[in-house]
């Protein structure tokens, strides 16, 4: 540990926030920013394969007739939302209060799991229309892109979860402090692509 | 022991192909078994053999020769051995069950499909690489983070050793490249087993999606398993010399212009697609402009060379050897950028004979380089020398046979991926040529091996230092201690050994006191994450999707275990670490 020590000596005149006050919690940051790195090509490639195929509809349902911009307005709505009471988590996180930190992301995974329940419907909605993942080319690449960010969105609230019964149990720690902050990183990450999804595929669709 | 396990199976089936094409019209293997050992033998040395092997070393000598004490995530590292091994194992169970994946390494579409691809081969592809590369990804990750938080005092980007640097910027190349294989893998995936319409052209899928997938991936992929073998070419060059690496500053960015380039020049692999003349030119022209960076590097190990007190030791062999070798495959590589040539070139043995040359030339000499380098530092004995040089010249010399001969057969017609020719080709005599060749590499490597074993059994203690080195690695004792630095140490200069021992120090000076110090404990948790990947994995390959979810939630409840993991290692006491930096005698007997 005597190294670690050594190499917080520069910063030990400004307070050290928590999730950055150990080298592993520093390293888990920096690995997960490259994380993210990684996750953007693969969701880059997604985007590539859906604007390729997006007219590819073979005389299925078109975007036009399928999408309702309201109901996904909604959606984007609660995923933003989610986004800043994750940053609130945080904000709690760095007042060291427990209680705040464990409300705001008990408010986001509420919010997520909101999400999930309007995207089934859609899908549900859509397949009832004529869209299965199927169906034709445009239906494969829609639902793997949409699919994809929803696994995402699972997998999320499903960490968040598991981390606030972390939390409750161990408190607001070096060790978990970094968890919780790559986390909503993570969430952020999540939000973003689905601001791309909402702009090329829905509102790009409704359009053209 | 993993990579070299698959190197030798990939060896095997590289074989049996020139066995096929001993004489013209053999029945020896032929059809789809002979498209089996092609995409096999393609598959495993690039993705089992060549990636394993550098991440072998870069395990060995970068945490060492930035100071550190160890990587930056242990448990992402156990993990991402397992994975490859799970990876690996998962391919080459299509061997034992029957069906091998039969659609060449790149695993075009729509041969790859259901329609031309019935059976579970291809399943076996797309998950064993998909396993594998998880594995892959993470272990890049974990090199970038340790390179740039775990670096010694001292230790600037600009001091570390080329060994390092291009493991850094390869391992940025794994991180943007193999996201795109795991999307292309999961489109080839869901278009078979879930009956998706990606590439299926009646319901408006295109094929070519998968080729720019496949290259934006593979391209990147060529420069991640040659990036490390130019570092330790760099590294081994300079020992070997005695002098400081010519022209550092433009050998790092050399390593990062190609980098950078090697995202740019995917699609020279689908000049004969049909993207037409002006997107072709365009790819043309990136694709050439790597040379310029390339031929900085092989001036700059000459100039390193010029001059210098030259050791021919069999790891400075391989990195002479490696120069004209790997020079050949470029100016092959140069004319094959050409659209125009390339249109004449494409699929023939001219292609076959130029990536064997930058592989085989670059990658594999300089596997084989840092090998015997870095034997000692990782066993505590050396590699006996003159079997050595016995491994290398019939190597090198059989790898000339096979493959400087194919440009000819390409030349004369012979397309890759065949089977078989007509006696009055004219091509039986280089065919059978080439076919030695590939026995007399076959020999080299049993050589070596005989060298691993008798070396091992006599085991003369190598010392800390035996090449009179240059960087950090080499102040420690051999085979290091499981803490690398008892103190970490701090770095004054480039090459930062040698600096000391120049200034008369025996050791480095230290960045710290001497103290406890921590450890990860060991556990058994990534091998069952792992397991969990490979019962999903067959799950998918045998279409059964309670097995393929059942291990997804394995892998995931693993994770919740680790999570929950209350120990966070343990530490040395002082009264376990001998002093060996303060006191180079005890140290040199260690």
């Amino acid at each position: 540990m005597a190294s670690i020590e050594t190499q917080t000596q520069t910063h030990a005149d400004a307070p050290v926030q928590l999730e950055k006050a150990t080298l592993e919690g520093r390293n888990k940051i920096l690995g997960f920013w490259l994380f993210i790195g990684a996750e953007t090509v693969l969701f880059a490639c997604l985007f590539g394969t859906y604007l390729a195929l997006q007219n590819s509809t073979m005389g299925g349902p078109t975007q036009g007739e399928l999408f309702s911009i309201p109901l996904v307005g909604l959606a984007t709505v609660i995923l933003l939302t989610s986004s800043l009471t994750s940053v609130l988590g945080i904000v709690g996180m760095h007042e060291n209060n427990l209680k705040k930190t464990q409300f705001w992301f008990g408010v986001t995974v509420l919010l997520g799991v909101a999400f999930l329940v309007l995207e089934i419907y859609e899908f549900i909605h859509y397949t009832n229309e004529g869209l299965a993942i199927t169906t034709n080319a445009f239906g494969s690449a829609f639902y793997t892109l949409l699919g994809t960010h929803g696994a995402h969105v699972l997998f999320g609230v499903i960490w968040i979860t598991s981390l606030m019964i972390q939390a409750r149990k161990q408190g607001l720690t070096k060790v978990t402090a970094p968890k919780f902050y790559v986390a909503s990183l993570y969430w952020h990450f999540v939000d973003v692509i689905w601001v791309f999804i909402f702009t090329v595929v829905y509102l790009m669709g409704k359009v053209g | 022991m993993g990579g070299g396990f698959f190197f030798i199976i990939g060896g095997l089936e590289a074989l049996l192909i020139r066995i096929q094409l001993f004489f013209p019209n053999n029945d020896f293997m032929v059809g789809r078994e002979f498209n089996e050992l092609l995409t096999m033998h393609g598959t495993t040395m690039i993705f089992f053999v060549a990636m394993p092997l550098l991440f072998a070393l870069m395990n060995v000598a970068v945490p060492l020769q930035i100071g550190a004490r160890d990587v930056a995530f242990p448990f992402l590292n156990a993990l991402g051995f397992w994975l490859f091994l799970a990876g690996g194992i998962l391919m080459n169970l299509g061997w034992i069950f029957g069906n091998a994946p039969d659609a060449g390494w790149t695993n075009y579409v729509p041969i790859a499909g259901n329609e031309y691809s019935a059976g579970p081969g291809i399943e076996y592809y797309v998950l064993g690489l998909q396993v594998s590369g998880i594995g892959t990804l993470i272990g890049g990750l974990n090199f970038l983070v340790t390179i740039i938080n775990m670096r010694a005092p001292g230790m600037t980007f600009l001091r570390m050793p080329l060994f390092t640097w291009t493991s850094f910027v390869a391992s940025a190349l794994i991180l943007f490249a193999f996201p795109a294989l795991t999307a292309g893998l999961f489109l080839v995936m869901f278009d078979r087993i879930f009956g998706t319409a990606f590439f299926d052209v009646a319901l408006g899928g295109n094929p070519v999606i998968w080729q720019h997938l496949f290259w934006i991936f593979g391209h990147p992929e060529v420069y991640i398993v040659i990036l490390p073998a130019f570092g330790i070419m760099s590294d081994v060059i300079s020992t070997f010399a005695k002098k400081r690496l010519f022209g550092y500053t433009s050998m790092v960015f050399a390593t990062m212009l190609i980098g950078f380039l090697g995202f740019m020049v995917w699609a020279h692999h689908m000049f004969t697609v049909g993207m037409g003349p002006v997107p072709n030119s365009i790819f043309a022209i990136l694709t050439m402009a790597i040379a310029v960076p390339t031929g900085i590097k092989v001036f700059n190990w000459l100039f390193t060379m010029w001059g210098g007190k030259i050791q021919f030791t069999t790891a400075m062999l391989w990195a002479v050897g490696f120069i004209p070798t790997f020079v050949l495959g470029g100016v092959t590589g140069v004319m094959l950028a050409s659209p125009a040539a390339d249109f004449q070139f494409h699929d023939s043995y001219f292609v076959v004979a130029h990536f064997h040359y930058v592989l085989i030339g670059g990658t594999v000499f300089g596997l084989f380089s840092g090998a015997y380098y870095w034997w000692p530092k990782m066993f505590g004995h050396k590699l006996n020398e003159t079997l050595g040089k016995w491994h290398f010249w019939l190597f090198f010399i059989g790898f000339h046979l096979t493959f400087f001969i194919q440009h000819f057969i390409g030349l004369f017609g012979m397309p890759r991926r065949h089977f078989t020719y007509q006696a009055d080709d004219g091509l039986t005599l280089l065919n059978q040529i080439s076919t030695v060749g590939a026995f007399f590499m076959a020999i080299g490597t049993v050589v070596l091996l005989i060298n691993i074993i008798v070396s091992a059994k006599k085991a003369v203690p190598a010392g800390n230092d035996p090449w009179d080195a240059r960087t950090l690695e080499w102040a420690i004792s051999s085979p290091p201690p499981e803490y690398n630095f008892a103190q970490t140490p701090r770095v004054r200069a480039l090459d930062a050994f040698w600096h000391e021992k120049m200034a008369g120090n025996k050791t480095l000076e230290p960045a710290e006191p001497l103290g406890p110090i921590h450890m990860p404990s060991p556990t058994h948790l990534p091998f069952f994450m792992t397991l969990g990947f490979f019962i999903s994995g067959l799950g998918w390959v045998f279409r059964s999707v309670e097995v393929g979810v059942l291990g997804l939630v394995m892998v995931v409840l693993v994770m919740f275990i680790h999570s929950f993991n209350h120990d966070h290692g343990y530490y040395i006491p002082l009264k376990d670490i001998p002093d060996a930096n303060n006191d180079p005698q005890k140290g040199a007997k260690a």
